[in-house]
């Protein structure tokens, strides 16, 4: 399974690149989306995957009884994830208003920060 | 004494809020800061001469060895007393000077901070604080120099001064860092006693160099002397404080205070006396190419100023005797001569010598302050100039078998001095007036009131050595090293080889001034010379670096999103690359350590493969947002099943919030371009494999090291017991790092307010019409 994971992640983070690296401003977002959700799966991968042992002490009991999965690289995706919302949704309504502002759906257009006369 | 230093400091901070009021006749008032910081470091002279050193402390950094620490001996009171006392008189002329200028509080602002670090450089006994007063001193005199902001010239001189000081002051750094580090101490006080551990050190070398290119930047030694003759764009005020009296003197300070810690070493002493000697020589010759008064002047202030390194290099009593009363005798003289050019510049619009002719008629005062300074220029007695130059003959004779070299270097620069003083001090005022002149004004007396002072000073000293002998030459010459009573200060020594050499400096100096008028046909002579100059070159690499870094610039900041993607990209795939294949043995998988496949787990991730694919390949906006969200919930499930049930919650809405919004915006959103060349895309597509390639050999590589799990176990030992929650998770994000999560929120609130703001906002008219 590992491996398969490996394997998917390398995919997300290759289509992610590939997707920033073309002209379209839609597709540019849509890269980083791929590339947040590569990155949220590397570190779950990374911090051991296990089945069926959520990190919830049970009811009746103080501490763990039994093994449990890491909390840890949870904790930090579910930031991550939150935290890719605000780029995302702040990076579509960007591209929103530049699109309209500079009538320009090409990447290669804005290259400078300047307004040309 | 901390407060007269600050209080330079402090009067600019106040002028940034009421500058507005001050313009005008409140200009004039400012000078009562000079004043009476003047008199409060003469109270300093009685205690000072009888042997006694004033020092005060103050704490600032001391983990760093960093502290506002003073001492008050013969040297650091000789350059407080012309900083203040010239900065009176500086402070008093350029009221009237600059009275129609329109930022003169600006300008008085910049000149306090000025005063401020330069009495600070002169006072410190640290030495990490006397660089940041060095360093104060070079970007206060950069705004100085360049305070005619206006005109090109005056900015690019600015910058020139500033470039070389600023070298200079990364030189002193270095320097006083590792003379830090050698003794120990930062204390130039503590220093003096290990003298002999200091010279027998392996980086004594080293640190010459580097405190000598700090000294000989800030003090224009060749061959980065052009950055004073250009600094004359001043407004002259700036030139007459500046460059007799206070900036330029800080390395020659700087030397002087070395010179009982390291100097009376071979090379100290050799290096100091070729660097001196080549200055002064070049520079004084150069005054004969000048039709431009201040041009003059500056160069004969740089040709001064190499004659002070040269006697510092020689370094014998009477060396340093005459170095002390040289940097009086120079100070009071330049300035008057900077002051009275000034006053000629202000009233008739002109410095160019050629042209200038008989002024006495229309300001006999100028004219006595310049005749007067001229004279003690030229060392004629009974000025003080002709002490300063007996006893610099005094020394030169005393070197043994080079003496007859040295002298005859010294007589030349001497008599080159002499004309240039007396091009700049007498001949504007000497012989007939021309026509276009007859209607000059009379300037008024807080003008000329400054210059003539000075000048008579000069005269009054050179009458009375006595005055300066005791109360400051002596306390110097102690304060360097020397015995202060071995050399005594008086105007008549007798006839001997010293009283004929100032006769033959004067007589062959009348010649030359004589025979050799100023004219502009020299002044283009000399500037056939200027594409091999030191400052031609160093302009010419300033420019190259420009051109070098702006095309740089141009290759790596291009403006194409993609270019910096592929660049950081490719700069990772190989360097991390190259670090991970080259020291293992390749990756090693123990194909027992993972885990099993199920149905459920092979569904899912052909899903996500099948996605993530068809967002790539798809043509359509809404078919890749769909792929999109089939992604994200596979990624959802996966959390299910491998126990992640908090992140497949946030997952499964965060993911709908985001189909929803593009959905929303999708309508408004470009249309997909054109597909580019096949070309680019193989390109992207090897780059972008790779990228990931690479990434997922690393995810298989870390997964066959030991996990260490200190940090999961605190969390989940002490989630109910401290923080009595048993969600884990939860616990960590609200509780344990808590504050985390609470900058999250904040940066979440950011992005609603951006997205927000960014639907909401409407264009004004003009603005609409720029963007179109």
């Amino acid at each position: 399974m590992e491996l398969i994971l490996a394997l998917l992640i390398g995919v997300l983070y290759a289509s992610g690149i590939y997707m920033m690296l073309r002209r379209s401003l839609v597709k540019l977002i849509v890269g980083i989306i791929l590339l947040g959700n590569a990155v949220n799966l590397l570190i779950f991968l990374l911090g051991r995957i296990t089945k069926g042992e959520p990190p919830i002490i049970p009811g009746d009991s103080d501490v763990f009884l039994q093994a449990y999965t890491d909390p840890l690289p949870q904790a930090l995706i579910l930031t991550a994830i939150v935290i890719s919302f605000g780029l995302q949704s702040f990076a579509i309504v960007l591209v929103k208003r530049a699109h309209k502002m500079v009538k320009a759906d090409d990447l290669d257009e804005m290259n400078t920060t300047d307004a040309e006369s | 004494m901390l407060i007269a230093v600050l209080s330079g400091f402090i009067f600019s901070l106040f002028l940034v809020v009421f500058g507005k009021f001050f313009k005008g006749r409140f200009s004039l008032a400012a000078s009562i800061l000079p004043l009476s910081l003047f008199i409060y470091f003469c109270s300093f002279l009685g205690p000072i001469s009888s042997g006694e050193i004033v020092s005060q402390f103050h704490p600032w950094v001391p983990s760093f060895g960093l502290n506002l620490s003073f001492t008050l001996d013969g040297l650091s009171l000789l350059f407080a007393l012309l900083i203040t006392g010239i900065g009176f008189l500086v402070f008093v002329y350029a009221a009237t000077y600059l009275k129609e200028h329109q930022y003169i509080d600006r300008f008085y602002g910049y000149l306090g901070i000025f005063m401020g670090a330069m009495l600070g450089l002169v006072l410190s006994d640290n030495l990490l604080s006397l660089f940041l007063f060095w360093e104060l001193t070079s970007i206060s005199s950069f705004f100085l120099i360049g305070f005619n902001n206006t005109s090109s010239e005056s900015r690019k001189s600015a910058v020139l001064a500033l470039t070389i000081t600023g070298t200079g002051g990364f030189l002193f750094l270095a320097g006083a860092v590792l003379l830090g580090w050698v003794s120990g101490t930062f204390s130039m006080t503590e220093m003096l006693t290990m003298r002999e551990a200091l010279h027998g050190s392996d980086f004594y070398l080293l640190i010459i160099f580097l405190l000598m290119g700090a000294a000989f930047t800030k003090s224009a030694q060749f061959p980065f002397h052009f950055w004073l003759p250009g600094a004359m764009k001043a407004p002259t005020p700036v030139s007459a404080y500046l460059h007799s009296a206070t900036m330029v003197k800080a390395g020659i300070y700087l030397l002087l205070r070395f010179t009982p810690i390291l100097g009376n070493h071979e090379v100290w002493n050799t290096t100091l006396i070729i660097v001196g000697g080549i200055t002064m020589f070049y520079t004084a010759f150069h005054t004969l190419f000048r039709t431009d008064l201040k041009s003059i002047l500056a160069y004969s202030t740089v040709a001064v100023l190499g004659l002070l390194v040269f006697l510092t290099g020689l370094g014998t009593q009477y060396a340093l005797t005459a170095a002390a009363v040289y940097i009086v005798v120079h100070a009071l003289y330049k300035a008057a001569l900077f002051l009275s050019t000034g006053i000629i510049d202000h009233q008739t619009g002109t410095r160019d010598v050629t042209r200038l002719s008989g002024l006495r008629k229309v300001m006999m005062p100028v004219a006595v302050a310049g005749v007067l300074a001229a004279i003690s220029s030229a060392g004629i007695p009974p000025t003080i100039g002709f002490l300063g130059k007996d006893l610099v003959y005094e020394a030169t004779l005393g070197m043994g078998d080079a003496a007859i070299y040295l002298t005859i270097l010294v007589l030349f620069t001497n008599v080159l001095i002499l004309y240039a003083g007396f091009v700049a001090g007498i001949r504007p005022f000497s012989g007939k007036l021309p026509d276009n002149l007859q209607k000059i004004k009379m300037p008024g007396p807080l003008l000329w009131v400054p210059p003539v002072l000075l000048a008579v000073l000069g005269l009054l000293l050179g009458i009375f050595p006595a005055l300066l002998d005791a109360p400051i030459v002596r306390p110097v010459v102690e304060a360097v090293g020397g015995d202060g009573a071995a050399v005594q200060l008086k105007l008549w020594h007798g006839f001997n080889t010293v009283l004929a050499l100032s006769g033959l400096t004067l007589g062959l100096g009348f010649l030359l001034y004589f025979i050799i008028k100023p004219s502009q046909g020299k002044v283009t002579a000399m500037g056939r010379l200027e594409a091999i100059s030191p400052k031609n070159i160093a302009l010419n690499f300033g420019n190259s670096f420009t051109r070098f870094s702006s095309a740089w610039t141009g290759v790596f900041q291009n403006g194409f999103l993609r270019n910096y993607v592929v660049t950081i990209v490719l700069f990772l795939v190989i360097l991390v690359g190259y670090s991970l294949f080259s020291g293992s043995e390749g990756i090693v998988i123990d194909w027992r350590s993972l885990s099993k496949l199920t149905f459920y787990e092979i569904a899912i991730m052909s899903l996500m493969f099948m996605a993530v694919l068809f967002i790539v390949a798809s043509r359509s906006r809404l078919n890749a947002v769909v792929g999109m969200g089939v992604l994200g919930y596979a990624i959802c499930l996966l959390f299910v099943i491998y126990s992640a049930p908090d992140l497949a919650m946030t997952q499964f809405s965060i993911d709908t919030l985001t189909v929803i919004l593009f959905v929303l915006v999708l309508a408004r959103l470009p249309k997909y371009l054109e597909p580019s060349n096949h070309a680019r895309k193989l390109r992207d597509g090897v780059i972008s494999g790779s990228f990931g390639l690479l990434l997922a050999l690393i995810a298989l590589e870390v997964l066959q090291e030991p996990v260490n799990k200190e940090i999961s176990e605190f969390y989940a030992e002490n989630a109910y017991v401290l923080a009595q929650g048993k969600n884990v998770v939860n616990v960590i994000l609200v509780d344990f790092r808590g504050a985390d999560t609470w900058i999250e929120i904040t940066v979440l609130t950011a992005a609603a307010l951006g997205v927000f703001s960014l639907m909401k906002l409407r264009l004004k008219k003009d603005e609409r019409r720029i963007n179109e």
